[in-house]
């Protein structure tokens, strides 16, 4: 791998295994455990040079989510490798195999990389202003002061200098939102990670969401976003990713991307969403 | 008249008998709630052992009445040579049960934290452990408020079933006072009063935490 690389995803392979609940008379009858497996990522292949915004499209279950989630290891992989600053997180190898290490070794390893989530998952306990500062706090060791101060600071960035104290109940779903993107860019990551910021939106609040992914994008901050916003994608993205069922089918500059897909799968997505290559020619 | 006279006239000697009653309940409370927040932890935690004993420890103290298991800790444990004095006995064995009942609710108050919270948490660096102290457990403690305070006011009238292991809460004093005065309509009508006059204030206290709690988050 290139050595400035921010995230490198080498050949990973990801499935779900669930156990199908299994009844105490089908366990009386010695009926065989049932187990589903969900082969959700089948040897994905990804770089992520600094600065750079690549944007996932892909349709519903095609692995998106769990891609993401595994580069910060909220999912455990089955097999290749995550690096992220040159680093694995989660795991440590020996004799090529990949083993679990401690938790407070990954829990710091983590701080490298930022999420956002399409559910925001703001401290409903704490206010906007807290929200922000508890990690500070907690992870970063700030004294109170310090922590306000900055907190304060990336509050005011993405416009909710005037929220401070309002609780998540007490603000709309765009500005939890951005709460929850002042919570992750405080941190300083190195990468931030966007899962589908603004599904969970009204549409009249996307526009205020996307206008400060924007933002920080332009600011050089290195980022990975999953969305359905196509036109978004298309201002953004410094690289589009299309993902179909488990793997990466296409990717390229959006230009490329959205005026000559190559990959049926891009196509039906594109002509899905009203941005066929047609429409967007203009 | 001379009923209402009579039976205010027993108050002097009952109310000596509710320190010993608060007592009781606040160390039994402060027990069953560090106990029941660890036994909701082991069945939530990740090892089979640990889950397996807090279960088992919930259901025996469920599945047997509190004034038996009282009884037991102070009659039967003196013969594998534990002897207990009667107020700390009744504080364990009203501790002890509380914390069966105390840890379902730290368990399902835990479990109504969302798990996004904790994802969260755990991205911004935060260690499953440091997560659950810092976020999760706040929050299901704020949850737990309300079944707390109903649980405080019921354990403090269930401090009268400690008058069978000779601590002199107000019902043993009652029946001392009885068996020497035979007044026994004013005696038990002023205990009744008295368990009263502890339980309603507590409830207002309890319905204005919960108010309070609510008005936050
Ligand atoms: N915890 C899990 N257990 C079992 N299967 C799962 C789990 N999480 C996801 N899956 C399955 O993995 C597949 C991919 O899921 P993923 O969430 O990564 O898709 P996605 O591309 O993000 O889709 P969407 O656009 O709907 O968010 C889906 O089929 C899903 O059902
Ligand atoms: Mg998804």
């Amino acid at each position: 791998m290139a050595d400035n690389t921010i995230i490198t995803v080498k050949d990973v392979h990801k499935t779900f295994v669930s156990e199908a609940k299994q009844s105490l008379w089908d366990r009386f009858r010695g009926k065989t455990h049932e187990v589903k497996r969900v082969e959700v990522l089948k040897g994905v292949n990804l770089e992520v040079a600094p600065s750079e915004t690549v944007v996932i499209l892909g349709s519903s279950g095609s692995g998106k989510s769990t891609l993401l989630r595994c580069i910060n290891k909220l999912e455990t992989i089955d097999a290749g490798r995550i690096y992220v600053h040159g680093h694995m997180i989660g795991y440590r190898e020996q004799n090529g195999e990949l083993v679990a290490e401690r938790a407070s070794v990954t829990a710091k390893k983590r701080t490298d990389v930022g999420m956002v989530f399409q559910h925001f998952n703001l401290f409903l306990n704490k206010t906007a202003l807290g929200n922000v500062m508890a990690p500070l706090r907690d992870i970063k060791n700030f004294s109170a002061a310090d922590a306000r101060i900055k907190a304060v600071h990336h509050l005011e960035m993405v416009g909710l200098g005037d929220k401070l104290d309002n609780y998540p109940s007490k603000l709309s779903g765009g500005q939890k939102q951005r709460v929850a993107i002042a919570r992750a860019l405080a941190m300083e990551p190195a990468v931030m990670l966007f899962d589908e910021p603004t599904s969970a939106l009204d549409p009249e609040l996307v526009g205020e969401v996307l206008a400060v992914i924007k933002r920080i994008a332009q600011e050089g901050t290195t980022m990975v976003i999953v969305t359905h916003e196509m036109q978004f994608a298309r201002e953004i993205a410094t690289r589009i990713v299309v993902m179909d069922q488990g793997l990466i089918v296409e990717e390229g500059p959006p230009e490329l991307i959205f005026t000559n897909p190559q990959h049926d799968k891009t196509r039906a997505l594109l002509s899905r969403s009203g941005t066929s290559p047609q429409a967007s020619e203009s | 008249m001379d009923f209402i006279t009579d039976t205010l006239a027993v108050f002097p000697s009952l109310i000596g008998a509710v320190p010993i009653v608060l007592q009781l309940a606040a160390g039994a409370m402060i027990l069953a709630l560090v106990l029941g927040l660890l036994v909701a932890l082991a069945r939530i935690s990740q090892f089979k052992v640990l889950r397996a004993i807090a279960v088992f420890f919930v259901e025996v103290i469920r599945g047997t009445p509190l004034l038996v298991q009282l009884v037991y800790i102070f009659f039967v444990l003196p013969s594998i040579g534990i002897a207990i004095d009667p107020i700390p006995a009744g504080i364990l064995g009203l501790g002890l049960n509380y914390a069966a009942y105390l840890s379902e609710v730290f368990r399902s108050a835990i479990l109504s934290v969302e798990s996004g919270q904790t994802e969260a948490a755990l991205s911004l660096g935060y260690t499953p452990t440091k997560a659950l102290w810092k976020v999760v457990i706040p929050q299901s403690f704020v949850v737990s408020l309300g079944p707390i305070g109903n649980y405080f006011i019921a354990m403090v009238k269930d401090t009268a079933l400690t008058s069978v292991i000779a601590v002199t809460e107000i019902l043993k004093t009652a029946n001392i006072l009885n068996s020497q005065t035979f007044q026994t309509t004013e005696i038990y009508t002023a205990a009744a009063i008295l368990y009263l006059m502890l339980s309603l204030p507590l409830s207002r206290i309890v319905v204005l935490l919960e108010r309070k709690a609510r008005s936050r988050g």
